[in-house]
């Protein structure tokens, strides 16, 4: 049953978008080239939805992140949030592989045998404790790799900062993530939970870094567009770029 | 003294870094080889250290901490960077004044982090030569966080080595402080002598 979904639901919907992707991505098949600069054409749009996330932030996601934060920092939390990553790792790994990165294709999937069997279901991260640690990465770093732009800044409702790119790669990741569509309901929404669980406990986490941003900075809209972009482009490049640093001397 | 920093969380070391960075290369040219800048780095944690450990006010903590940062961070340049383009049309005495206040604003936003410094380690990794001066790399491991890069931009153009940038996981200190005081003058209607009122007021 569950194999007989997968298999009538992955080509359909997976290959189509895979397929595209390779076609127009495979034969550039270098990394894009690195870019400094800000790309928001949309500024007027994001900065309503930045309103809007920012609302939802401080009626909802920042008062649950604090009432919970005991909690997330126990035993349950800990093993919830466990539970979201262990659920996270097939994705990464195919995501891996499609960037021939043999390497981390091959410890995510280590990740993953451990902990779902001696972790029980994910639940506990016997993987770390024996240093094979999780390797963030999405659909959008797969574009970056195949040689895909960076594309326009964009700030979607609920999720928050993004780029074209890791718009549509964040699409891409939810089609080919085979629970949410695979299982039957109420299990297909178990990755879903695990998300917005992962969220609120990491909104706790970085309490004051968040609320710093979010509310003692002159322009909040500003500050967050130019973190993410900073820190994605290093993330994606592994390093920073020798080329791109400031010389405020030479101004 | 020992050559771990205790520290925290993220967005300790986001702030506490910062502090550390300001502080952490009053070397001699060409001093910059790994071993001097792993051992510098190791000082300044142990400096920082003694400052939140001397069970001083938080206001004297303040004042100890505004002194490492002239002593060892590049202040001016650091001011003139994070005012864009406002910079050149300002007067010398506006220049002036507006690094005084700056400069208080940067002790004051970061060094409010001190006393979260708990449970963590920097380690330097490598310095190389860059067209901007020296680039040193170094590693934050954190309890219960993945470790995460820390890279220092030092330059001898002022005269002698200074730290004049610190970038956490990619972000630039240089760049998001540009974009908090430019977006604080837009407010002000560009009102150069307001901004700089306000800022003794601010961080």
């Amino acid at each position: 049953m569950f194999f007989n979904r997968i298999t009538a639901v992955l080509p359909a919907r997976v290959l189509a978008a895979l397929g595209l992707s390779l076609l127009l991505g495979l034969s550039a098949c270098a990394p894009a080239p690195r870019v400094s600069g800000i790309n928001d054409p949309f500024e007027q749009t994001n900065r309503e939805i930045h309103e809007f996330n920012k609302e939802l932030d401080r009626k909802i996601l920042r008062p649950v992140s604090q009432s919970t934060s005991t909690a997330a920092n126990g035993t349950f939390g800990t093993g919830l949030d466990n539970f979201a990553s262990n659920l996270s790792l097939p994705g990464k790994v195919v995501n891996s592989m499609l960037q021939l990165d043999i390497v981390h294709a091959f410890s995510n999937t280590a990740r993953f045998a451990l902990n779902s069997t001696f972790g029980l279901a994910g639940l506990f991260d016997v993987a770390s404790q024996n240093l094979i640690t999780e390797h963030p990465t999405d659909f959008g770093e797969t574009l970056h790799v195949w040689g895909f732009k960076e594309g326009r800044y964009l700030e979607l409702p609920f999720v928050g900062s993004s780029t074209e790119r890791d718009a549509f790669g964040m699409l891409v990741d939810f089609v080919m993530n085979p629970l949410n569509f695979a299982l039957p309901a109420p299990e297909r929404y178990v990755g879903t939970v695990a998300y917005v669980v992962n969220r609120v406990a990491d909104r706790g986490r970085y309490a004051q870094l968040v609320d710093q941003v979010l509310y003692d900075s002159a322009d909040s809209y500003a500050q967050t567009r130019l973190i993410y972009l900073q820190s994605r482009r290093r993330a994606l490049h592994g390093a920073i770029s020798e080329d791109l640093l400031e010389d405020p001397y030479a101004e | 003294m020992q050559n771990k920093a205790r520290l925290n969380r993220r967005d300790v070391v986001l702030s506490g870094l910062a502090v550390a960075g300001m502080s952490a290369l009053p070397l001699p040219a060409l001093a910059l080889t790994n071993a001097e800048a792993r051992k510098l780095i190791d000082q300044v944690v142990a400096d920082i250290n003694a400052i939140i450990n001397s069970g001083k006010s938080e206001s004297s903590m303040l004042r100890d901490f505004e002194n490492v940062l002239q002593k060892y961070g590049d202040v001016p340049i650091i001011a003139r960077s994070s005012l864009g383009v406002a910079w050149r049309a300002a007067s010398a005495a506006q220049q002036r004044a507006y690094i005084d206040a700056f400069s208080g604003y940067l002790s004051r936003k970061y060094g409010k982090r001190f006393r979260e410094f708990i449970g963590g380690e920097i380690i330097v990794t490598g310095a190389k030569k860059v067209s901007s001066g020296y680039l040193v790399n170094s590693v934050a491991h954190l309890q219960g966080e993945a470790p995460f890069a820390v890279d220092w931009q030092v330059s001898d153009k002022s005269g002698r080595n200074k730290m004049f940038n610190i970038i956490i996981e990619g972000i630039s200190l240089l760049a998001t402080e540009r974009t908090e005081v430019t977006a604080m003058l837009d407010q002000r209607k560009g009102d150069l002598n307001k901004l700089i009122a306000d800022l003794k007021k601010s961080g």
